[in-house]
């Protein structure tokens, strides 16, 4: 943990007339697990989805690994990026969506295999072999030859997790990753993700709206209200001793419905 | 061969004559399609199977056939039973018949597209079913059903050069016509085509102002 | 009696004329549908221009004007064609552009999502197009594909006024030359049904296989 591994210098961003980020500035280092908390509308799925070039940006910068994400140099000079910037600065991150996105028709070994063996020329059976190896991380190498109908929404995003692992990115971006699950299901995929975090060096960004978990996952959180940080620090600070009112009214309202009052 | 403007210019005046019995045609036959479409629809949904079965059976035969072949048939057959139709009535029953099984289901997908509740609240209102159809079905079955019949309408129209293969005097008639007596092509085939596209280019805007106005309403 | 065997033959091989029209006009119809309507989606704006003015050329003329426009004005500026090579043209141009309109709905209608996972695994834009895209857009192309293949069946008779001997055609030589409407033209109403019936089930049964892989049972 000594560089950082992504700055974001004053970015913006506005949907037609609306503004959802607003000179937003923050480091992640190399190594860390980030939790990024807020309600919804706050902009902190909007930040996941720039850095994995779902969106562009209206203005800012933003270096991946050293590079410049949105931008490159060219004859001396700051330039939009190209596809093929883009593509090369997309090997650095990984991303699980809160709807899984799997490939409908493909099985679930194809879907993990599919991207490396296009974008890093992989063999199939060395791709092959790497899946079948994350399919028994993530708890189902039993079902390779499945398709993803025939799963339910855990396995289909521990699928999606193993999908992303299995292009070795620096950085994994989780949006929101157990949203769309029945609540009986969304421990086995945050076991999987508590697992990732303690086993492996990756930067891990992650979107949510289940405080137990951020609090236990996390290094850092940053507490994000209409496109700004409000707080960050450490989850002990965040969830027991928050700074700011806006920080505790969020927590409480939480807290409130989650025990269905 | 040259493009000749004089030529060009002495034709328009017939072609246009025929473009009247061409619009002519069209807006006949739609009428014809639209109501014997809702007979179909109807009789498709009859619950006497005989009926419905022989009615779906009619409807995909038609569908499954040429419009020109169906044309010949008309326009042949009917004299020998003793009637006799002008080019035109002919034309106008056969394409009125070929697009009545277009229109039909049409009319079947805008029915069935009304939700099941929309039947129970009606029923649980305690209304005829006089009064179900008139005030709670079909008020939500049509809007939806006019951008398809406008496409329709607009095919029909583009289907009417077939007629000319019956004698109707339409646009593509006189422009054959002209082209076999002065034995140039290039002038009124491509006039009969610079027709068409434009009205299409019209409609294509027409229709889109439909869709937009009754293509999707919220329920 | 003996007439009438050779009258059937004659329809006969009308029918094999209507068969190979149908076969080759929906081959052209798929390449070219494919070609404009993959360019209809395409990020080049001059793309997209083309194909969008074929598209409408061709949808808003009659099938009919533009067999004669082929058949008869083309050999003015040196293009002659058989009337085989004009009728295969024109319906493979004609129901191409109604084909590229599906193409083209069908890629739109892939969910964004499929788009968004495509990058977040970083594959090409080629790449998302032919292993992601594509596969996921064909099957909801071949109903209305179907509905296009019937459709050019029954435009094929159409080229029975440029002289080429189709079905349509046999039937009004049989029918000068005994003077019997109802015989061959019912015949040959019924030889159509019977192919546009075998389209349909053709089609159906690529549908099944198609939507078996997609709802996977292995």
């Amino acid at each position: 943990m000594d560089a950082p591994i992504i700055r974001i210098n004053d970015l913006s961003k506005s949907f037609g007339k609306l503004t959802v980020l607003n000179g937003l500035s923050f480091d992640v280092m190399k190594g860390e697990k980030l939790a990024l908390i807020g309600p919804s509308g706050s902009g902190k799925t909007t930040i996941l989805r720039i850095l994995m070039t779902l969106e562009n940006i209206s203005g800012g910068r933003i270096e991946v690994c050293g590079e410049p994400l949105f931008h490159m140099h060219r004859n001396g000079q700051d330039v939009p990026a190209d596809e093929a910037h883009l593509h090369k600065m997309r090997r650095h991150i990984g991303m699980v969506f809160q709807h899984f996105n799997l490939f409908p028709h493909k099985t679930v070994l194809q879907n993990i295999t599919l991207a490396p063996t296009l974008t890093k020329g992989e063999k199939r059976i060395d791709a092959e072999k790497r899946a079948r190896e994350l399919l028994d991380m993530v708890g189902l190498a039993d079902k390779a030859d499945y398709m993803p109908v025939q799963l339910s929404g855990g396995q289909k995003q521990r699928v999606a997790i193993a999908r992303a692992l299995a292009l070795s990115p620096e950085i994994m971006l989780f949006d929101e990753v157990t949203s769309a699950l029945d609540p009986e299901l969304v421990e086995e995929v945050l076991q999987v993700m508590q697992r990732l975090a303690v086993e492996t060096d990756m930067t891990m960004l992650l979107v949510t709206h289940e405080m137990g978990f951020a609090r236990e996952f996390a290094d850092r959180v940053l507490f994000f209200d209409q496109g700004r940080i409000v707080e960050a620090g450490p989850p002990e600070q965040i969830f027991q001793a928050p700074q700011e009112e806006r920080t505790r009214t969020f927590l409480r309202k939480i807290i409130a419905s989650r025990h269905g009052m | 061969m040259e493009w000749d403007w004089e030529f060009t210019y002495s034709i328009l005046p017939l072609l246009l004559q025929g473009l009247k019995i061409t619009v002519l045609a069209t807006i006949l036959g739609a009428i014809v399609a639209a109501s014997l479409g809702l007979v179909f629809a109807l009789m498709r949904r009859s619950p006497n199977r005989l009926l419905s079965r022989t009615t779906g059976f009619f409807v995909e035969f038609i569908r499954g056939t040429p419009l020109l072949v169906q044309l010949y048939f008309i326009f042949y057959i009917l004299p020998d039973i003793g009637l006799r139709l002008s080019p035109l009535t002919a034309g106008v029953v056969g394409m009125g018949l070929h697009y009545a099984t277009y229109f039909s289901e049409v009319y079947r997908g805008g029915i069935e597209a009304v939700p099941r509740g929309q039947w129970e609240a009606a029923k649980a209102t305690n209304l005829t079913i006089r009064q179900t159809w008139v005030n709670i079905i079909l008020p939500q079955a049509i809007p939806p059903m006019i951008p398809a019949m406008a496409n329709y309408l607009l095919a029909m129209f583009k289907e009417t050069p077939l007629l000319s293969a019956i004698t109707v005097m339409e646009m593509m008639s006189q422009a054959r016509s002209i082209a076999n007596s002065n034995y140039r092509y290039i002038e009124p085939m491509t006039l009969v085509g610079v027709f068409f596209l434009i009205v299409s280019i019209i409609s294509v805007f027409g229709l889109r102002w439909l869709e937009r106005r009754y293509g999707r309403q919220g329920r | 009696m003996g007439d009438w065997a050779g009258y059937l033959t004659l329809i006969l091989a009308g029918t094999w004329v209507t068969i190979k029209l149908t076969v080759m006009g929906c081959a052209v119809a798929l390449v070219v549908a494919f070609i404009a309507g993959l360019g209809r989606v395409s990020r080049h704006a001059t793309l997209r221009w083309l194909s969008t003015g074929y598209i409408e050329f061709f949808r808003g003329t009659s099938i009919f004007v533009q067999l004669f426009w082929i058949y008869y004005v083309l050999p003015l500026i040196g293009v002659s064609m058989t009337p085989m090579q004009a009728g295969v043209m024109a319906l493979g141009l004609n129901v191409g552009a109604y084909g590229a309109e599906v193409v083209r709905g069908a890629i739109l209608a892939v969910p964004r999502d499929q788009y968004e996972a495509c990058i977040a695994t970083n594959l090409t834009r080629y790449q998302r197009m032919r292993h992601v895209i594509l596969p996921q857009a064909l099957p909801l192309m071949l109903p209305t594909f179907g509905n296009n293949a019937i459709e050019l069946l029954k435009a094929t008779s159409v080229v029975s006024l440029i002289s080429l001997a189709d079905m349509t055609f046999q039937a009004q030589v049989v029918r000068s030359q005994t003077g019997n409407t109802i015989v061959p033209f019912v015949t040959i109403l019924i030889l159509y049904f019977i192919l546009s019936s075998l389209i349909s089930f053709g089609m159906r049964y690529l549908e099944r296989r198609a939507s078996r892989g997609a709802e996977g049972v292995r």
